[in-house]
């Protein structure tokens, strides 16, 4: 009896134990975020002193003069991941379409999936290798054709310069790709489909009820997936920092080289010292409030239409 | 009540048929071009993938030697050599990083599945999980630059590890949460009709249940984190040497096809594809083990 019983207080012992280290652990996960929230912003504070909010219009990025401005690199990230979601919906929404709307028999459908999830794996530095070895000795030769034949244009501006916003951006696009195809999947597969049966056996093709019925409905599931890969492709860094350039300056040419938060910092952090770091943290910083604001807009959308983010 | 059914819907008028015919004619035409179109992008999509992986093979294979495993880098113009030092140095990073995540992780997500299902702090702590595992992989290698190297005033494997389980414990989180609500609710009561505890039955119904669901999720994160190379490349930075000690800088495979990728020297730039090849063989390898557990579970 007395055994019992004091098996029975140990075992309510750890059980109150176990529940409070369950607790801990999940709000060590909040304090976590706020951690680094906080660790970033503190670290930046004698850049900001220095420099306050006129760092993000300053253009030069001098390190010899211990002078910082973020513009160029600011700029860099934008678009360089708006060229990349502009170039990766039109591809991943037809992906998305290929393998949701009745295409393909389950199997091949399988396979496709895997292709997509392979696509996923791959690490971004071998994207970036590939990149130099493949994509920059194509897009060199085009982009000197189109600035020697449409050098009017301020896109074409500048003969390319080997590594550049257009080799960098496209090799970003292949990257959120996945992101793209599988989330618009999951919201067209939301699509009822009582709906679809409906149109179909009222004479509609395939592509009036895919145009009138499954895109209006999934549209905001597929504006969240863009959303959130926006916010992918302007944290990713390796294949950046080795097709982009490094070059911390504006210029409205796709082919000319230039710069990006993330792979400035991948390429400074190493040996940055004094106020340079300071310098670097301030840009962390923009860049965590860029792609978490951004990626708390996209999880409201998602959340809202009931997609579901797929952590691959 | 009769069994033939009369309808009595009025006849649409003749002459709009041939309209109707024309139209329909179209819309199908139409229909399957947009077939084509989606066919083609598909398929365009997939050109790049395959041309990742021939060049991968090719010409990581093509120069592949099997004493590239076990020997050190080459210096700049030095012929032979190899990435053993990198290799080991991804194991370490990886150990270290999951480690550090998966007790964390699988502690939230039981939090959030057993002990606080669909309460307010649940949703604050999901919420934070699906954020943290949006935040760009290099601010992590901040976050820990900025608390371990600049107060250690060193690079160090610790440091790199501890920047990869950051981004591991979000995947292990979610994916754990994910096979824990599979797990069915009956389970869970009749352990406690039967006297268990809440821990008890965590630990001794639930977990075990739900357990080759969780190694999937930690093998993805593991796959995800050896590719890795952002958050590393200024926290356990890069050496030519073997590691010796936790707070040591160490080389591993992404830093050292970062570092080789772009350099004049040919040698180096093969052994940057052949540590490709490897890296890529590791993640596809662990990719498809973690598939293969989690189908025989289901």
């Amino acid at each position: 009896m007395w055994v019992a019983n004091k098996r029975a207080r140990l075992s309510r012992r750890f059980d109150t134990l176990f529940s409070w280290a369950t607790f801990l652990a999940g709000w060590g996960t909040v304090a976590l975020l706020a951690w680094i929230a906080l660790e970033v912003g503190y670290a930046s504070l004698p850049a900001f002193k220095q420099f306050g909010f006129g760092f993000l219009i300053g253009t030069d990025w001098d390190p010899v003069d211990d002078h910082y401005g973020a513009l160029p690199l600011i700029y860099g990230t934008l678009v360089s991941a708006a060229l990349a979601l502009v170039l990766s919906m039109p591809l991943g929404v037809a992906i998305a379409i290929f393998l949701t709307e009745d295409y393909l028999p389950p199997k091949v459908r399988g396979f496709f999936k895997f292709l997509v999830e392979l696509l996923a794996a791959i690490p971004s530095v071998i994207y970036g290798l590939w990149g130099i070895y493949v994509v920059i000795p194509i897009t060199t030769p085009l982009g000197n054709w189109l600035n020697a034949h449409f050098g009017w244009i301020p896109l074409f501006s500048t003969p390319s310069s080997g590594p550049g916003f257009f080799p960098a951006s496209f090799v970003l696009a292949i990257m959120i790709l996945p992101t793209v195809a599988a989330l618009s999947g999951a919201a067209l597969k939301a699509t009822p489909l009582a709906l679809k049966e409906g149109a179909a056996a009222l004479g509609a093709t395939r592509w009036d009820v895919i145009l009138q019925i499954s895109l209006p409905i999934a549209a905001s599931g597929i504006f969240g997936a863009a959303v959130l890969a926006l916010g992918r492709a302007m944290g990713e860094t390796m294949a950046l920092a080795m097709l982009i350039g490094n070059n911390n300056q504006i210029n409205p040419s796709l082919f000319a080289s230039a710069n990006t938060i993330a792979s400035l910092l991948a390429n400074s952090f190493g040996e940055a010292t004094g106020l340079q770091v300071a310098a670097l943290m301030y840009l962390s910083f923009i860049l965590m409030a860029l792609t978490l604001g951004i990626n708390a807009i996209a999880e409201v959308i998602l959340e809202r239409t009931g997609g579901n983010i797929r952590h691959i | 009540m009769s069994a033939t059914l009369t309808v009595d819907a009025p006849v649409p008028a003749e002459p709009r048929r041939m309209d109707l015919t024309r139209k329909r004619r179209w819309r199908s035409i139409f229909s399957r071009g947009m077939d084509i179109l989606v066919f083609l992008f598909t398929f365009a999509a997939i050109i790049p993938l395959a041309s990742v992986l021939y060049m991968v093979i090719s010409r990581g294979a093509g120069n592949f030697r099997w004493s590239m495993l076990w020997e050190l880098p080459p210096s700049a113009g030095e012929d032979g050599g190899g990435f053993g030092n990198a290799l080991v140095g991804t194991l370490i990073l990886v150990t270290i990083g999951a480690v550090a995540s998966v007790p964390i992780g699988v502690l939230t997500a039981i939090f959030l599945t057993e002990y606080s299902l669909g309460s307010k702090s649940a949703r604050i702590i999901r919420f934070t999980a699906k954020i943290l595992s949006g935040v760009p992989s290099i601010l992590a290698g901040v976050f820990i630059f900025g608390v371990m190297v600049v107060a250690t005033q060193k690079f160090s494997v610790l440091a790199g590890g501890l920047a990869l389980s950051i981004l591991m414990l979000p995947i292990i989180i979610l994916a754990t949460e994910e096979a824990l609500l599979r797990v069915p609710r009956f389970l869970r009561e009749a352990s406690l009709a039967l006297g268990a505890n809440r821990t008890q039955t965590v630990l001794r119904i639930t977990l075990p249940a739900a357990g080759p669901t969780i190694i999937t999720g930690v093998m993805l994160a593991v796959a995800r984190a050896a590719g890795e190379t952002a958050p590393i490349i200024f926290t356990a930075l890069f050496t030519n040497y073997w590691i010796s000690s936790l707070t040591e800088p160490t080389a591993s495979m992404a830093v050292l096809i970062y570092n080789f990728s772009s350099v004049p020297y040919d040698n180096m730039v093969n052994m940057a594809w052949s540590a490709s090849l490897v890296l890529i063989v590791i993640v596809l390898v662990t990719n498809i083990i973690s598939h293969l557990v989690a189908n025989r579970s289901m």
